[in-house]
Parts: C-alpha cells; structure tokens; sequence
C-alpha cells in the first residue's frame, strides 16, 4: 500500500529484552513511519508479543532504545501514561471489560484518563462503533457479542484514544474464519486512512496485502526485512523460506 | 499410570449445596421441635406442681428476650458497617505496590485475623474510656458501642482478606488492558478491577455477616443486656429448671430465623456469581 510515508514514529534500537537469563529479544531494531504498516511475522515464541509489549512500556527493555513519537521508552524519567496514550494496542484476547457495554468500553478511556467532555466523547464513540460496522451493539455487554465483535469493539476503544500509533497482537488468532474477516477489513480500512499500524500476525495473506514493510522474526532476532513481495516472493534467508514453506 | 481423565475435559462438579439445604430445613425442624417439647414437658411440670403455665411464662419473657435479640441484630449490622468501611482500604493496602504499607496491611489482617474474638472485645473494653472529654464536652461511650467497634476489628481483617480474594480472582489481562489504555493504578481499580470483583465478593461477604450475628453473643460475657444476657436473667428470675431448654431454644430460634434467610440468599447469589463466570 503505497503512502506518502512521513517521519519516523516508532524507532526500535539494538533492542534486548532477558527474562531472568533467558534472552527473548536480540539486538532488535526497527522504524515505522507515520502512516506505514508494519507486519511482524514469525514462529511461536519468538518474541513477537514482548516486542508489542515492550513499545507500550507494558514490557521494560532490557538494553538498547526504543522511541514513540520521540518519546524514549526506556528513560527513567519517562512519563509511561503519556507514551500509553500515544500507543493503542489491541490483544489477542480482546480484554473488554465485561461490566461495561460496549459504547462504555470506548468511553471509558477518553472519559476518565483524558477528562474529556463526556458528551462529545460519546458522539465520537457511536461513530467509531459505527465505523466497525457495530452501530447496533453499542449498547451490548461483551459477554453477549462474537468474538469478532468484541474485537472490532477492542479496535475502536483503542482508536477513541486518538493513538499515534496502533499495535495489533495476533487480533485474529481468536477467530473463526468467518469472523476473522471483518476484523481483517477494519483493520485494513485503518491502514488504508494513514493510520501508523504495526501488526503481529500469522494471516499472511492479508500481511502481503496491507504491509509496506514485513519483518521476520526467529528466536528473538530480526531475521529478514523488506517489501511484502521481496519477503513472500524472494526470501533470501533459509529461516524465512523454511517458515513460509511450512505455513503456507 | 492412573487412567483418570484430564480434570479439564470432566463436566463442572455438582454443587454441594443441595445437602446442606436439606440439612438446614432438617435443623429448622429440629429446633421448633424441641421448643415445642421443651414448653410441653414444662407445661406439664408446671401441672404437677401446680405454678403458672410454663407458656404464659415464655410469652411474658418473650418480648424482652427479642429486644435483646434486637439489640444483637444493631450491634452486628454497625460492625459490619465499620469492619466493611475499614476492610476495603485495609485489601486495598494487601495489594498495594509499596512494601511498607504492604507488610502493615498483611500484618493487621494476619493479627485480627488469628485472635479470639472475645479477647479481642476485651481488650477494646478495657482499652477505650468510658467517657469521652470533646473540649468541654463529656460523651459517655457506651458498651455497645465498644462491643461494635471490638467487633468491627476481625470482621475489617477479614473483609480485607474478601477484597483481596475479590480483586486477585479478576484476570491480569483486565489490568494490561487498563494499562495499555493509560488508566493509573487508583482508576483501573476504582472503575475496572472492584465493580467486577464485588459480585465475587457478595457472597463470602454476607457469610461473614451471618457469622458476626451468631458472634454477638459475646457481648453478653461484657456485661451487655443483649439476647443471650437477657434470656439468661429471664431464667433466672423465674428460677424453674425445666424452663431453660425452652428459653434458649426461643433465643436460639430468633437468631436462626435471622441468618437462616441471609445463608439461602448468599447461596443463591454463589450460584449466580458461578453461572455467570
Ligand atoms: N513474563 C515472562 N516471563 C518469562 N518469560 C516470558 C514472559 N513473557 C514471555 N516470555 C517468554 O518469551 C518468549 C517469547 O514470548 P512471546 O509471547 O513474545 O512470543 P510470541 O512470538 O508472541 O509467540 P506467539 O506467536 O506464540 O504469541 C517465550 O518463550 C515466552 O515463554
Ligand atoms: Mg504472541
């Protein structure tokens, strides 16, 4: 997807992140402009999800530097709210809040952490639900919705945050194909409007199709970087074939 | 190798909560019975000897011993008031991210917790004045009310301990999706973590309720004119053997006739919360 691609949102330095002795991530470094999308791919365990993780400060690093909008995550001094309202990130496993309707689950944020005027945020939650297609489920519990919905519900509670940069974390894994798909066009809509996207993801069908850039990752290295096409059509590591070959 | 099936694939065990109502209506029962015979065996007492009928005794007591009941009823809903106003922020503290305040918490629960109650009711007796000097002012504290607050004490320990259960049994991700969303740590509590958790907590919460009425009773070992004190001198007074199993069974009647309707309502609640998780 050809965007006129802006400065650089989030920049990932010589990452290191250890569990205890276990290293999980490895002199890891990537850059994601605004407007670009992302796509992590990449065999279980290999640190994807920490990486996700560590961008929104949920994870702290262990060396090396990672920058959100200029903002350095591994600064001591660092205004981790401030950076979190910067990042939406969106999980595998949704995690709405299941006391809330899902017109409150979207409010919520805007409401309570940012003091927004409650009416305004309102108007802009009933448009993003209808912009996931959910404008009759607002007043919905998540425990009465799909999981797809539920997860369009997770993306849009994101997005009233107005985030710089939005993480998806395998939002599709969850999901029966069916389902999958509506989840899959929101969130290329977003893509396509210029919204700065990086996801993790085993769909790699849709990764060739959205993804300006696709980073392959294996025991917590960057193994191979480059276009949709370079990396599904002309793999140059053995690793990365290897994968392909198996998933596709 | 044992052949047993993975606990995972076995069906949710049945509840073991018909039983214990069948034992509850079977104790019901019991107790009216033994009222029943104990007033017949005095009445007939009474007969032989030819004094006033045992039951015209009962209804002249009866309405004193209630209000002393009553006043155990007042005693325990005031100190499940203040045990529940004091054991939220006391859980709050069994979570809380400073050390110090942490450990203050665990040991305030753990020491209220693993007392006796009546020491404890005790101590408060001896420990608070009897009357209080406001400036120029003089309240006298009454025993009740320090029976209220020496009960309030275990029932805040173990409120904190509900709280913390509460709290602890709503999923982590529920706080990396507030944290991600920049909630801080008070407003993923307050909106997130407690409204969920409340559910869970209702139950053991009127449980613990329902064992602070029955414990009460201590207060008549202070010197206060509750229902058990009450009955007690209405015994006394009368000075007739035969009249004490009926009298007690009255008292005893009164308090289950009181928490019998809370333990169904707290079961009914168990099984709701259970349903819907
Ligand atoms: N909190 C933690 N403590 C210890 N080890 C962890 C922790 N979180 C993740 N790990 C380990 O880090 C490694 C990478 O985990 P991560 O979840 O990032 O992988 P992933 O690439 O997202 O995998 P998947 O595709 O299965 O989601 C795993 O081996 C995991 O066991
Ligand atoms: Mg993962």
């Amino acid at each position: 997807m050809a965007h006129e691609l802006g400065s650089p949102v989030v920049v990932v330095r010589d990452v290191e992140k250890r569990f205890g002795n276990y290293t999980v991530l490895r002199e890891v470094s990537l850059t994601v402009r605004r407007g670009e999308t992302v796509c992590i791919i990449g065999p279980s365990g290999s640190g994807k999800s920490t990486l996700l993780r560590c961008i929104n400060g949920l994870v702290p690093i262990s060396s090396g530097s990672i920058t959100v909008g200029g903002r350095e995550v591994a600064d001591a001094k660092l205004d981790v709210r401030a950076l979190r309202r910067d990042v939406g990130i969106v999980f595998q496993q949704y995690n709405l809040f299941p006391h809330r309707t899902a017109l409150d689950n979207v409010m919520m944020a805007p409401v309570i952490v940012l003091h927004q005027n409650p009416a305004e945020v309102r108007a802009r939650a009933e448009a993003l639900l209808a912009k996931v297609g959910l404008a009759d489920k607002m007043a919905s519990y998540p425990g009465e919705l799909s999981g797809g919905q539920q997860q369009r519900v997770a993306i849009a509670r994101s997005l009233a945050m107005n985030p710089k940069v939005m993480l998806f974390d395998e939002v599709t894994a969850a999901l029966d194909p069916e389902t999958k798909k509506e989840v899959l066009i929101t969130i290329q809509a977003l893509a396509a409007e210029g919204m700065t996207c990086i996801l993790v993801t085993h769909e790699m069908g849709f990764a060739r199709r959205v993804a300006d850039h696709v980073y392959f990752t294996d025991g917590g290295v960057i193994v191979e970087h480059g276009t949709p096409e370079a990396i599904f059509s002309a793999p140059t590591q053995a690793r990365t074939r290897d994968f392909l070959d198996k998933i596709l | 190798m044992t052949a047993r099936p993975l606990a995972v694939l076995l069906p949710p065990r049945p509840e073991p909560t018909a039983p214990r109502l069948l034992a509850q209506t079977w104790l019901l029962a019991a107790l009216v019975l033994a009222l029943c015979a104990g007033t017949a065996w005095a009445q007939a007492v009474a007969q032989q000897t030819g004094r006033p009928g045992a039951l015209a005794i009962m209804l002249r007591w009866a309405p004193l011993i209630t209000s002393g009941f009553l006043l155990n009823v007042m005693v325990s809903v005031l100190a499940m008031a203040l045990g529940t106003l004091l054991g939220l922020p006391l859980g709050l503290s069994l979570i809380a991210r400073t050390r110090p305040l942490r450990l203050l918490g665990w040991g305030m629960t753990q020491f209220f917790r693993n007392v006796p109650w009546l020491v404890l009711l005790f101590y408060i007796m001896f420990l608070l004045p009897f009357e209080l000097h406001l400036g120029g002012l003089v309240l006298p504290v009454p025993a009740w009310f320090k029976a209220v607050i020496g009960l309030a004490l275990p029932v805040s320990a173990n409120v904190a301990e509900i709280v913390r259960g509460g709290m602890q049994s709503i999923p982590e991700p529920q706080w990396s999706a507030a944290d991600s969303l920049a909630f801080t740590r008070w407003q993923t509590i307050s909106r997130i973590i407690l409204p969920q958790a409340l559910r869970r907590m209702l139950p053991p919460w009127m449980n613990l309720y329902a064992i602070l009425t029955m414990a009460t009773t201590l207060i008549s070992v202070i010197g206060i004119q509750d229902g058990l004190t009450l009955t007690r001198a209405a015994i006394a007074a009368e000075s007739r053997p035969e009249l004490m199993v009926p009298m007690y069974i009255f008292l005893l009647l009164l308090f289950f006739a009181y928490c019998y309707p809370i333990a169904r309502l707290t079961l009914a609640l168990e099984r709701r919360v259970q349903v819907r998780i």
